[in-house]
């Protein structure tokens, strides 16, 4: 079910294009992040039907792009760790691994309180503060085991 | 040296329309809308400026191939997807100053007659996308965008569009797909998008950093701006270092500067003081160059008789001991990752690729592997529908020119060449 606040707010997304199709990307991410950061098939059929548009091209448009999750809900915290060039000069492999201890799972996986779940990410466009991770819309940069250990215990306590 | 680009990251609470003005913002605009759109466009031109996005392309002659037509709906989108592994410079404009995009683009439509405009900006940029519509709010109250803009009869909207997380929409025209509320997947070329783009209609896609330019060539003239650096490739340019080096970071330079002043003198040097292995020069689509060639100066005509391209002016370092096997599999691994699926060479040969990368990394090459990757580069360069896909050869080619022995050595010996 889409809250009025969701709907409000692809209406406000709709009148910067002359397309209702454009609205397409905006409107399910809206969704998303009004229902914990994971999108289900009946929301997707609920925008294909607010914007007129049939649902496999919306489905279409959920499984081409990284940032829709819908294959696997996501925990509470979604950290993505850069493992492209970059940040792998300066040491992601060794976050990730000393992540996926911490945590007690592998990549990809969620913890079992659904606190968090660790992916990994292509460049986020970050790399002069390598190596780093995006957790929910923020960054952290130029990260070290000891600085993940301090995000995480924050993230932790702050829920 | 005169920065244009970055000239305001540092200053306090930048990105307020307020503290634009008092920097000198503003201004270009209006002079822009008591001349003829034409002689913008010459200007441009005149400038010699070349888009910043990785084609190079000169930005005036781009806006010239719009049809003058006025009765015809044009657009201006603004490629924010900066999504070339090893780029980092737009989003500090944006993120910090992001009145600067704003002016270039209300400039650049009045030049092109267009009364619409899009950011197209990667959905990871939360951040700068939210600094952007907070800018785009502030130039509305001001009357800055909107109808009849600065009180000249020229009306223009100016808007955000999120992406999803996909580096193909980084290339034009699945950029405009996506605009579209598609999937991104690029288009087939001509139609160009200047002719049939956005929604079929005339559309100029532009860099950030391209677009950022456009207030100081208008304030300054085109022989100012062509008088920094080569004639040819003329202006500044924001270099993003990252990897092996004691100062990684942007650093706004005039085009033509070599390397090695970028590499030794700006950024410190290399950490820990070990020998520059390898470097590349422009994303990780432009091909590795080694220590013996950072004495070429970094602008787009010198960059290509190397054989790499300036492409984003992302500057990946890398020391010695760096295992260049690793970086192709990991340069290799993200194409596939990217790769849309439009195209079988593309789809098939860089997961291919990224398969037989990832088994000689592992320890488990096999005896003709390196031919194998060679002949899959044959099959794949020049025969995909988009320049991804050369892209991911030309990466690897980049480090089989330079390291094969390194390949050799860890399918022979199940083991990397530099730890042991
Ligand atoms: C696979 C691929 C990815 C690209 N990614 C970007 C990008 O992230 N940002 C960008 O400005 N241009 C990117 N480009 C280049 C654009 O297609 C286009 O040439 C550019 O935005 C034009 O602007 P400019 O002339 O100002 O450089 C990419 C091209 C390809 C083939
Ligand atoms: S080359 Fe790759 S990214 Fe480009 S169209 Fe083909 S499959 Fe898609
Ligand atoms: S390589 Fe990690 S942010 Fe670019």
């Amino acid at each position: 079910m889409l809250t009025e606040k969701t709907l409000e707010k692809i209406k406000q997304i709709q009148k910067n294009y002359h397309s209702k199709k454009s609205a397409v990307m905006g409107a399910l991410m809206a969704v998303q992040r009004d229902s914990g950061n994971n999108l289900t098939r009946e929301d997707m059929d609920a925008v294909a039907k607010i914007l007129d548009v049939n649902p496999v091209e919306i489905h279409a448009v959920a499984g081409f792009y990284t940032m829709y999750n819908w294959k696997k809900p996501v925990g509470r915290h979604h950290i993505q760790v850069c493992w492209n060039l970059s940040c792998s000069l300066l040491g992601a492999e060794h976050l990730i691994s000393h992540m996926e201890k911490t945590l007690g799972i592998t990549l990809g996986e969620t913890t079992p309180d659904s606190m968090f779940t660790l992916t990994t990410a292509e460049c986020l466009g970050s790399c002069g503060t390598a190596p780093m991770m995006q957790i929910g819309d923020d960054y952290y940069e130029d990260l070290t085991v000891e600085k993940v250990d301090k995000i995480l215990a924050d993230l932790r306590a702050r829920s | 040296m005169e920065k244009i680009l970055l000239k305001n990251i540092d200053k306090p609470e930048a990105y307020k329309l307020e503290n634009y003005v008092a920097n000198g913002g503003y201004k270009s605009i209006r002079k822009a809308l008591e001349m003829e759109p034409d002689h913008i466009i010459q200007m441009v031109k005149d400038s010699n400026l070349r888009g910043r996005g990785g084609a190079g392309f000169p930005a005036g002659l781009k806006w010239s191939f719009i049809p003058k037509d006025p009765t015809l709906q044009k657009y201006l989108c603004c490629n924010a997807d900066e999504g070339e592994p090893g780029t980092f410079k737009d989003r500090a404009i944006m993120d910090k100053d992001p009145h600067l995009l704003l002016e270039g683009m209300m400039i650049t439509c009045y030049a092109i007659g267009a009364s619409i405009g899009y950011v197209y900006i990667r959905g990871e940029f939360e951040y700068g996308a939210s600094m952007l519509e907070a800018a785009i709010d502030e130039a509305y109250e001001k009357g800055f965008l909107g109808k009849d803009i600065f009180g000249s009869d020229f009306s223009l909207d100016l808007y955000v569009h999120r992406g999803a997380g996909a580096y193909i929409c980084g290339e034009e025209t699945a950029l405009l797909e996506s605009l579209e509320g598609g999937r991104g997947q690029p288009r087939k070329k001509p139609p160009f998008p200047a002719l049939a783009g956005l929604y079929a209609k005339p559309t100029v896609i532009n860099n950030v950093e391209t677009l950022g330019c456009i207030p100081a060539i208008l304030e300054k003239g085109p022989e100012w701006f062509k008088a920094i650096g080569p004639e040819k490739s003329p202006g500044t340019r924001i270099c993003g270092v990252s990897g092996h080096v004691k100062k990684p970071g942007l650093y706004e330079l005039p085009m033509g500067v070599p390397l090695r002043e970028l590499i030794f003198d700006h950024c410190g040097g290399m950490r820990g003081n070990k020998p520059l292995k390898a470097v590349i020069p422009g994303g990780v689509s432009a091909p590795m160059l080694v220590e013996a060639d950072i004495d070429t100066p970094m602008d787009f005509d010198s960059m290509a008789a190397k054989g790499t391209m300036l492409g984003s002016s992302a500057v990946i370092v890398m020391e010695e001991g760096t295992c260049m096997v690793k970086v192709a599999y990991i340069t290799s691994r993200f194409f596939s990752h990217e790769s849309c699926g439009k195209c079988t060479p593309c789809r098939e040969g860089t997961s291919w690729q990224t398969r037989v990368l990832h088994r000689i990394e592992h320890g488990e090459g096999r005896p003709g592997d390196v031919e194998l990757l060679e002949s899959l580069c044959e099959n794949i360069f020049g025969r995909t529908f988009c320049p991804l896909g050369d892209g991911a050869v030309m990466a690897l080619r980049g480090a089989l020119k330079h390291f094969k022995e390194e390949f050799v050595y860890h399918i022979q010996h199940k083991k990397c060449m530099v730890d042991s």
